[in-house]
């Protein structure tokens, strides 16, 4: 596994604070597993394929269907998460689960109160970028995990940049783990 | 009457005894004089200051609060820093991360609010230089009777002679400055003041574009608010190259006009081409039909590497800042013509032409800068009957041979993909060429944004967007689209015809396609999206680069939109309106129904009229390719009017969403004017300013924004019915928040009625009564008890 801390877009430098790298997945299963309030956001390229047999969408499905983690779809991927007999996953903008994570007034989507990690999967880069920059500096209490295979510095972990297959290797590692619950 | 402008100084003697007589009723003035014969009276806000429609903003701001997306943690503005912004830190200067995001906004609608204020000033001084001063305004005769309506409604003034446009240039360059200066380390230090400065600059903006397309209609003689203006020719392959070909690129178009003259005076048109990339391209087919259309802003390094261009124009705004370097390369001489962009080439407008053309065809000099755009014109048409023979079309697109080697020596470092803003596979597709496959190359080139950063990355210099190029030469030699040219205005009578129905909601939304040409996926998603919303019967209208990307696509017939949809403001069209200075023209369109159709006071009545188009026009923006700077500041003036805009996913690097919040019921209270009463009225629309990820989302989102609490109730069901329908469509399922835009029975589509009232009873609704809505407590006509 590569371990530099290099922004996948070369030009998206982020400051001083830089996410920390998720060299063991196992990371991110003691995050999930810390978090009292979880949240999957999910992005429409999460729907598109990474590997000829693998899609993000479906690690999605199965981090929610183990830990019962809340999906949040953004763009279009709900019709993604039906086609794939998934109906549980909550549409909402990126942009507007993204300031409601900045309000630590939000309860959240079952009203219980807000959210403690926002695990990120499926956005444009850059999109992605600022979102988890503006909850950076804006949110509070909250930790923010990029799943994607790229780097991103803007989350408090994520990736370094992946191959595909140690990308899916990490899932599969993570999925296995939170199923040992 | 007599008045003077705001410069002006104004003295009135009723009674004087002097040594030399008797004076009675004189009157003096030092200033430009503007002959009124306008009788509306004078509003409350003429010539608004920065803080002026401070409250105003206020209300909108708390209603749509800033979300602050950073590009980087810094701040590096001056020499304290650079500054660790994030999080509760403050800089050496006291700034805290959302003023310093809100303080980039605003650097950013002020470079673009001052280069339309710029680009109106230089086009109305060499206008009037050329025409005088007197020269009429006029942009669609007697079917415009407002003919200013953003200028009438923020500076109070009705323009009738060139001369007049100056004043409300002064003004703009005035609150330009101020606003800029608000953003010097130590001057605001509140987020929420520096959007209210985002807010001013965007109106003011709106004043500058107007006026450059009010002067360029009225003395170019462009379509005056035809809806018949006619279809040109665009595309790539459009150009007959067998003739010399001049290139221009940008935006203010009076050295293309000079081209043009000097072919019409010398008789020869049709023996040269002339071609434009981006809104000097609008505007030139909007002065003559023999000019033509390449494309939008990222078809530049394409056009001009294939070699296609015998010589090249710039004048200012988007142009490629390599142009120069670019040209050279295809041994075709550059012409810069505008004192904002003068490539570093010496300035030859006193020399005589003779001895310019003489030394370009030689080659001694690359390029020139001439400021006189009829000397351009001179320069231009000489050199390129000269220059072409010789060029012979030479280009620097490599054969696919070429190509092949590259394929094979390419390391699939991945350094030209992390530079791609669309993260385009080009290692993956190198590796096919070097199979001899380019159809992966031509893919890309689809979604292709022409910014060339894979070449710059590239450690071993392949020219890979001209690899694109060639392997996708087929389908863009094949590029021959027809797109209605810019319109200008719309017509008081096409105001009069659909105020009533857009007011009341039936006729659903109007739909503003505007901005650049940075796309996720390319242009064909704006056609897409057009085409939905006239088929849908909404309103489109479209200007800049997004109304080129609107024309290319055809359908199985070959006809683009423009020859399948009319040109005419009513349900169903698709409008052009023009360059990025015709944008006025959709905002004008908005003040006009407040005005025409509602009869609302206009003069100098920004508030009012903003109130009114935020709570009664369901007209959204849509920039789905934005880029610039202009395209912030053009946003930011559809905000402050109440007009919300979608960005496409590119646009969240604009640093700030303005979003509501539908879950803060108390978010969405206003007056009903008729009693006083505080009414909830739902989240009609529920953002003012936001990106979306997919074109599938922002046609959901287009819908659900274009609905107002002023919507009758038959209004509101076909509004409902289309943001269902494209929902279900898109999603897959239904909305999750229809009762709060349910306000009693009749506003349930007919034919969802069972599904609705399930989903009713679900969520606790209850019935609620529809105002006269307004955010303003002046405008109650009677208190009532609450």
């Amino acid at each position: 596994m590569s371990a530099k801390a290099e922004s996948w877009q070369k030009a998206e430098i982020a400051g001083p604070k830089k996410a920390l790298l998720i060299l063991k997945p196992e990371v991110v299963v003691a995050m999930i597993k810390k978090a009292k309030r979880p949240l999957v956001i999910v992005g429409h390229l999460a729907a598109e394929d990474y590997s000829d047999d693998v899609k993000m969408i479906e690690y999605a499905i199965r981090m929610s269907k183990i830990d019962g983690i809340p999906v949040i779809a953004t763009g279009h991927t709900i019709k993604e998460f039906i086609k794939n007999g998934f109906n549980s996953a909550v549409y909402m903008s990126a942009m507007d689960i993204g300031v409601r994570l900045t309000d630590p007034e939000w309860k959240g989507l079952d009203g219980k109160g807000p959210y403690d990690l926002a695990l990120f999967m499926g956005l444009p880069y850059y999109m992605e970028f600022v979102i988890l920059a503006g909850l950076k500096s804006f949110s509070t209490n909250l930790n923010t995990i990029s799943l994607d295979r790229f780097y991103n510095p803007h989350a408090t972990w994520s990736f370094p940049n992946l191959s595909v297959k140690d990308w899916n290797e990490s899932f599969e590692i993570i999925l296995n783990k939170l199923g040992k619950n | 009457m007599l008045q003077l402008n705001r410069k002006g100084v104004n003295i009135k003697i009723e009674e004087l005894k002097s040594d030399f007589g008797l004076v009675k009723n004189l009157e003096l003035g030092i200033g430009q004089l503007i002959e009124e014969k306008w009788d509306e009276p004078m509003g409350p806000t003429p010539f608004p200051g920065m803080t002026t429609l401070r409250e105003w903003d206020f209300k909108l701001l708390q209603r749509y609060k800033p979300f602050y997306l950073p590009f980087c943690d810094v701040c590096c503005l001056c020499t304290f820093g650079k500054c660790d912004l994030t999080g509760d830190k403050r800089g050496a200067c006291g700034l805290n991360m959302a003023a310093q995001q809100s303080r980039i906004v605003l650097l950013a609608c002020c470079i673009g609010a001052a280069t339309h204020t710029a680009h109106a000033r230089h086009l109305v001084e060499h206008l009037i230089e050329k025409h005088g001063g007197n020269s009429s305004i006029d942009v669609g005769g007697l079917n415009i009777d407002i003919e200013a309506p953003v200028t009438r409604l923020v500076c109070g003034i009705k323009p009738e002679k060139l001369r007049d446009c100056e004043a409300a240039l002064d003004y703009c360059e005035e609150q330009v400055t101020h606003l800029l200066s608000s953003t010097h380390t130590g001057q605001e230090g509140s987020n929420l003041d520096f959007e209210s400065k985002v807010l001013h600059a965007g109106m003011v903006d709106q004043v500058g574009m107007e006026i450059a397309d009010l002067a360029q209609i009225s003395i170019l003689g462009l379509p005056k608010a035809d809806p018949e203006a006619p279809l040109t020719d665009l595309g790539f392959g459009i150009a007959d190259v067998s003739k010399p070909t001049i290139l221009v690129i940008g935006h203010n178009v009076p050295s293309s006009v000079g081209i043009i003259d000097y072919l019409t005076d010398k008789k020869l048109l049709g023996k040269v081409e002339v071609v434009g990339i981006c809104c000097t391209a609008h505007d030139i087919t909007r002065y003559s039909s023999m000019a033509k259309i390449v494309g939008p802003i990222s078809w530049q390094l394409r056009y001009i590497r294939s070699g296609l261009a015998d010589l090249i124009v710039v004048d200012e705004q988007c142009i490629r800042a390599d142009t120069l370097v670019e040209a050279q390369k295809i041994n075709a001489p550059v012409i810069a013509s505008s004192p904002k962009n003068c490539l570093g080439l010496e300035n030859r407008t006193e020399h005589p032409s003779e001895e310019i053309i003489s030394e370009l065809v030689e080659a001694k000099v690359p390029g020139v800068l001439i400021l006189d755009p009829d000397k351009v014109g001179e320069v231009a048409v000489e050199t390129v009957m000269k220059v072409a023979p010789t060029r012979n079309k030479f280009s620097i697109i490599p054969k696919a041979e070429e190509i092949i080697a590259a394929g094979k020596e390419c390391t699939a470092c991945n350094e030209c993909r992390r530079a791609c803003p669309n993260d385009q596979p080009i290692p993956e597709a190198m590796k096919a060429a070097a199979q001899g496959n380019l159809n992966p190359l031509a893919e890309i080139l689809e979604s292709c944004i022409g910014c060339a950063r894979c070449d710059s990355a590239c450690p071993n210099d392949f020219p890979l967007h001209s690899f694109m190029v060639r392997a996708g030469e087929k389908s863009l030699i094949n590029e021959k689209f027809k797109m209605r040219v810019g319109r200008g205005a719309i017509q008081d009578v096409e105001i009069r015809r659909v105020g009533g129905p857009i007011v009341l909601g039936e006729i659903p939304g109007v739909v503003a396609i505007v901005g650049c040409a940075n796309y996720p996926h390319g242009g064909k998603e704006v056609a897409e999206i057009a085409e939905e919303f006239a088929k849908r019967r909404f309103i489109v209208v479209a200007s800049g680069c997004a109304a080129m990307s609107i024309a290319m696509v055809k359908d199985e017939e070959g006809k683009t939109l423009y020859e399948k949809y009319p040109g005419d403001f009513d349900a169903g069209g698709i409008l052009n309106v023009g360059s990025c200075v015709s944008n006025p023209h959709i905002a004008g369109t908005a003040i006009k129904i407040a005005s025409i159709f509602a009869k609302r006071k206009l003069r100098a009545n920004y508030e009012e009229i903003a109130d009114y188009i935020l709570n009664r026009v369901g007209a959204v923006g849509l920039a789905w390719g934005a880029m610039s700077q202009k395209a912030a500041s053009i946003a930011s003036g559809f905000w402050r009017l109440g007009v919300p805009v979608i960005v496409g996913p590119h646009g969240s690097k604009y640093r700030r969403m303005l979003l509501g919040r539908k879950d803060k019921e108390e978010d969405w209270y206003v007056y009903d004017a008729r009693t006083g009463h505080r009414v909830y009225v739902g989240p009609a629309p529920e953002h003012l300013f936001t990106a979306t990820e997919t074109k599938e989302e922002t046609m959901v989102l287009i819908a659900k924004l274009c609905m107002r609490p002023n919507d009758t109730s038959r209004g509101r069901a076909v509004k409902l019915s289309h943001y269902i329908d494209l929902h279900k469509k898109f999603f897959g399922v239904m909305p999750d928040d229809i009762h709060l835009f349910v306000r009693n029975m009749a506003d349930i589509p007919i034919t969802m009625k069972s599904e609705f009232l399930k989903i009713l009873e679900e969520k606790g609704w209850k019935e609620k009564v529809i105002p006269d809505p307004t955010l303003l407590s002046r405008l109650i006509r009677e208190r009532k008890g609450e």
